[in-house]
């Protein structure tokens, strides 16, 4: 029993069928007592006021923003190596749920900018490598749309995300040469020197795995949808003939 | 591959069209842009680098549609991926005929459009040399965008769409080397991040651009 089992789409169905309803249900408790609990039970920060529960917005919303592209990239890697159909349909699933994000999280950081720096947008790094990513995701998506055969489109579309992955780190680093930023340095990390202050902390993990489940169970469900769709017309084209 | 690389060069020079056309298109956006912003000229040689990127870029994107599409309608793309020749060979000989045709024309005419911009003496030599070196990276990244959509019937916008956001990086590097030498700052810095964008484009996408090639044929 291996991991690769699931390439075969009936199994994947199957399974993806199964554990679809609890990641579901436990991303929404997640998210919802998470924002609650940050909402509600937190303290205003003393610089920020209330307009520090945007973080639990943003920063999860960002973080899957960035960890989609990643996954699409590792899908696109595994389908041009291993022509697993599945591999190549999750990582057309994630696109659309990673431009969600990127635009959640432009969204909610402008709403944030606008009282705490005064201006809703600023040609800050972090801020145009987000606005850099979303232009990488339209293009993505907009090959998948244009070709028609689905293998070469999932080709053409896999060679894309990893040659836009390298083009899209070099930006960022562009970003960070070309303008010194204003965005604060990440508010979390694997070390605990730089973390935000606790009471914020524990809530945003809370939201933030509550995102990740969120983010999984759409991709499983956007795939299981094109799975399903193209059984259809492989159906209706066996009727023709 | 030389001969290919001649062969095409004949092509773009007597088939009328593409040779000059991206440069004037080149000539018009960058002199539309006093109109745009108003004929200060000290206004305008503050943003003379950055129109001259934007114009390289777009006469750049015009051309690139044809790199693959003759080649590819009537059959003489089959024959260079039979031919001996690998494929890589081929996408770089295309894009080193694209950029001689528009990229190095433009290098050219730069310093003339950079001195109608309000740009003095020397500082038109480092838009000149940013250009230079920036140039051929949007070159491979454009033919690399012209391999992607090189079987379809419409895709020009598309490859807008592909192919701006990978030109970021040179831009940025290239603009920046650009204005930082125009206003004294030192540029060694950002030239050499300019020409490793550059490197590392022509070293990674041929292999890149030839596999969708490929599978474009298919």
């Amino acid at each position: 029993m291996s991991f690769w089992e699931y390439a075969n789409p009936v199994k994947f169905l199957k399974l993806s069928g199964t554990v679809l309803p609890y990641f579901s249900v436990f991303a929404a408790l997640m998210i919802i007592s998470g924002l609650c609990w940050g909402f509600f039970f937190t303290p205003d920060d003393y610089k920020q006021g209330a307009t520090v529960k945007i973080l639990y917005v943003h920063v999860p919303a960002a973080f899957v923003a960035i960890n989609a592209w990643f996954m699409m990239l590792i899908a696109s890697i595994i389908w041009l190596v291993r022509r697993h159909h599945v591999s190549a349909l999750a990582a057309k699933a994630a696109a659309p749920i990673g431009v969600a994000m990127t635009i959640i999280g432009l969204v909610t950081g402008a709403l944030w900018g606008q009282p705490m720096w005064g201006t809703w947008w600023e040609w800050d790094p972090k801020l145009t490598s987000f606005l850099i990513l979303f232009l990488f995701y339209i293009g993505y998506i907009a090959l998948w749309s244009a070709v028609e055969d689905p293998d070469s489109a999932a080709d053409l579309t896999s060679i894309l995300c990893i040659v836009g992955s390298v083009f899209a780190v070099l930006s960022r680093y562009a970003t960070v040469f070309w303008n010194q930023g204003l965005h604060q340095d990440a508010s979390l990390s694997v070390d605990k020197e730089e973390h935000v202050a606790d009471v914020f902390y524990y809530p945003l993990l809370v939201v933030m795995a509550g995102f990740v489940l969120l983010f999984i169970a759409l991709v499983l469900l956007n795939t299981r949808s094109e799975i399903m769709t193209r059984r259809a017309s492989a159906l209706v084209a066996r009727r023709k003939v | 591959m030389i001969a290919l690389i001649f062969r095409d060069l004949r092509i773009a020079i007597r088939v009328g069209g593409g040779f000059g056309l991206s440069l004037a298109f080149f000539f018009i956006i960058v002199i539309f842009f006093p109109f745009a912003i108003g004929p200060n000229l000290e206004l305008l040689s503050k943003v003379a680098p950055g129109t001259l990127w934007i114009g390289a870029l777009l006469a750049c994107l015009l051309s690139l549609e044809r790199i693959f599409a003759l080649d590819f309608e009537d059959g003489t793309l089959d024959l260079l991926a039979t031919s001996p020749l690998p494929l890589e060979g081929v996408v770089m000989a295309k894009a080193l005929v694209h950029w001689l045709t528009t990229g190095l024309p433009l290098v050219f005419i730069s310093p003339f459009l950079g001195i109608l911009l309000g740009l003095q003496n020397i500082s038109v030599l480092f838009l000149v040399m940013s250009l230079l070196l920036g140039t051929p990276a949007l070159s491979i990244i454009g033919t690399f965008g012209a391999a992607l959509t090189a079987g379809m019937k419409r895709g020009g916008l598309l490859l807008s769409l592909l192919v701006l956001p990978l030109y970021i990086p040179t831009l940025i590097f290239g603009a920046e080397a650009a204005r930082r030498g125009i206003e004294g700052f030192e540029i060694q810095s950002s030239i050499l991040l300019l020409l490793g964008v550059t490197l590392l484009s022509w070293a990674i996408l041929p292999f890149a651009a030839a596999s969708v090639l490929r599978i474009n044929l298919r």
